[in-house]
């Protein structure tokens, strides 16, 4: 990505980092002698101290921003760094290939997998093509017909979750939208391959949930969980959008309180002023992680690994 | 909710006033613990508007006699409608709501949950029974549209899944009568999250062997749609019920188009492959439990030639 585009990409929370990034740019330009060096030195520290300042201290929303952040690496620039190998399978063998989707055969610090994972496209016509992340039926039976191609050849699943929701449409719904996710749910709870997923951006409710049960749900510092999106939750409850902020704050969406609550199990820590601007060695944390998470899976005879996964699904819930 | 209005006969009523429909509403909380006893008596067809008369509604499972629309129905009645007078086992009544998030949007979650005890009469969004129907032993579950939209929270799902042990441990069908605008916003992930659970829960009736029906009442979207509604070995809809996992006002703003007639009601379900048919609801009862006698492989004497 080219500086000047990322400049346009610039969310407001970090225009303040914008703003002394350029006057950076200029010194560093224009800067001469050990004078100038120095200057930049300083001006390079505040730039961290302000970055970690701000990130240290996002709101939920501010935090759907990070997470929605045009810049942000989407699947297929995780697989791209995290994989040695990755050969994409596509369509449910049934209507067509969903490219909000992607999924495949990996190989990952030496070990095969099966990936599938939300896709987003970046620019325009990439963003059509990819419907905005938001998968159709097609896109879900695909994961599911890999997640069953996994379990075959005794292969670990890695689900990467990044996704607005499903796609709302006349065809999805025709296509039974509702069957696809619930078949997923019911196949997945009993898939006898460990299964971690990793939201690295949005996880858009039950869109998202489609290919989030497993043995280790994990998240990225800056990626929102949500039953509903903050401004779907908004016009509901508060009868208009622009309440979102409030109903992000409400409904607990970010990495922090969903691992208080015991909804997930791990937060991997992004680089500062978030994984876009390291797109590099998020993937490598990301690599690590998985492969952490799949080591102590390992040697899980199938029949427990489904009874501990029941275990933990069962154990959802608050109630008197 | 506030006491319905009483009619009033007192009043001095105009010539023209007596031609007007009347405005006689009797709708409003069934009385003595929600079991589904009606104060007024006259009740009006939201479909077609008809003032009916509320015994004739009850004798016609809350059905229009005049229409044939499919009212909805209070989930104790549902069971009611369901299963037989006897035996009759709740499951889960002692499982019951909390706040976890302490959510409040212009109304505390607590005090919604507390209006909504108040106008329906039950605890949660979804009631569970051991039973039977027309002798088939069973499990039974209904949902509660009148409390807070038939929401799936927390409480939702372990009743469910409850329901759903039940029904594996004694080896006894399950059935679910959705009718849920999805999961439950007031207790964020969490909601989500009993979408796969109570799926999960299904995924095991299935391993075993035990039958699980359907039935998706009007209306049934988002969460429960995607998840326990879509996944029966038979899936059933009543009439002209909104079944589908967008809402249509959703989907119009995506589309920016206009939805085709008959979008996503029961009638487009069926030819789109979703769902196996659509039962009127007097017949329900006789239908599933042959579907039920049909699953459990028992055979039966064949009726004798006429």
């Amino acid at each position: 990505m080219s500086d000047a585009s990322r400049r346009l990409d610039v969310l407001d929370l970090e225009r303040p980092i914008a703003e002394r990034e350029a006057r950076l740019e200029v010194l560093r330009a224009t800067a001469s002698g050990s004078e100038g060096i120095e200057a930049v030195r300083r001006l390079e520290a505040e730039v961290r101290e302000e970055t970690a300042a701000i990130f240290s201290n996002l709101s939920p929303w501010q935090v759907t921003q990070v997470a929605r952040h045009p810049q942000r690496p989407y699947t297929l620039d995780y697989l791209e760094r995290m994989c040695s190998t990755f050969v994409e399978l596509h369509g449910d063998r049934a209507y067509a290939d969903d490219r909000a989707m992607v999924g495949g055969l990996a190989r990952i610090e030496g070990r095969a997998l099966v990936v599938v994972g939300h896709q987003k496209g970046r620019d325009t016509k990439e963003k059509i093509r990819r419907q905005f992340g938001m998968p159709n039926p097609e896109g879900y039976r695909k994961a599911l017909r890999l997640m069953k191609l996994a379990e075959r050849f005794r292969l670990p699943v890695l689900c990467l979750i990044d996704t607005p929701g499903a796609y709302p449409g006349i065809g999805a719904e025709e296509r039974g939208q509702s069957e696809a996710i619930a078949r997923n749910l019911v196949e997945m709870a009993r898939l006898r391959s460990p299964v971690v997923c990793a939201v690295i951006g949005e996880g858009g409710s039950g869109g998202a949930l489609a290919i989030g049960v497993g043995d280790r749900v994990l998240m990225l510092e800056h990626s929102v969980y949500s039953v509903i999106s903050p401004e779907g939750c908004a016009s509901i409850l508060w009868k208009k959008a622009e309440e979102a902020p409030r109903a992000a704050e409400a409904m607990g969406i970010d990495s922090k309180r969903l691992h208080e609550l015991g909804l997930i199990d791990r937060i991997l820590e992004e680089p500062l002023g978030g994984a876009h601007r390291d797109p590099d060695a998020m993937a490598e944390r990301l690599a690590a992680a998985v492969c952490e998470e799949l080591d102590e899976l390992d040697g899980t005879d199938p029949e427990t690994l489904i009874a501990r996964r029941y275990e933990r699904l069962m154990g959802h819930g608050v109630f008197a | 909710m506030p006491p319905p209005p009483k009619a009033r006969v007192d009043e001095p009523v105009s010539w023209f006033q007596k031609l007007r429909p009347s405005r006689i509403r009797t709708e409003g909380p069934p009385a003595g613990k929600g079991r589904g006893i009606p104060e007024g008596l006259w009740t009006k067809c939201n479909a077609c508007g008809a003032v009916l008369y509320r015994e004739e509604l009850d004798r016609n499972l809350d059905v229009c006699p005049k229409c044939d629309h499919h009212m909805r129905v209070a989930a104790r009645r549902r069971l009611d409608q369901f299963l037989d007078l006897a035996p009759r086992e709740e499951i889960g009544a002692d499982v019951n709501p909390m706040d976890p998030l302490r959510f409040r949007d212009s109304r505390r979650y607590r005090d919604r949950l507390a209006a909504a005890r108040k106008s329906t009469g039950e605890t949660d969004a979804l009631v569970v029974m051991r039973g039977r129907t027309l002798g088939v032993p069973v499990v039974a579950a209904a949902f509660e549209f009148a409390f807070l939209g038939g929401s799936m929270g927390s409480v939702v799902g372990e009743r469910f899944v409850r329901g759903a042990h039940a029904s594996l441990e004694a080896r006894v069908p399950l059935v679910c009568f959705s009718a849920s605008g999805g999961a439950r916003m007031q207790e964020g992930l969490f909601s989500l999250f009993q979408m796969a659970k109570t799926s999960a829960a299904l995924a095991r009736l299935r391993e075993a062997g035990v039958p699980y029906v359907s039935v998706l009442a009007d209306p049934t979207t988002g969460g429960v749609s995607a998840s326990l509604a879509m996944l029966g070995d038979v899936n059933i809809a009543e009439p002209n019920a909104l079944i589908g996992f967008a809402g249509p006002r959703v989907i119009e703003q995506t589309v920016r188009e206009t939805l085709p007639e008959g979008f996503q009601r029961s009638e487009f379900l069926l030819e789109h492959g979703v769902v196996d048919m659509i039962v009127h609801r007097t017949d329900l009862r006789e239908r599933v439990a042959s579907i039920l006698g049909l699953l459990s492989g028992d055979s039966i004497p064949a009726e004798p030639a006429a």
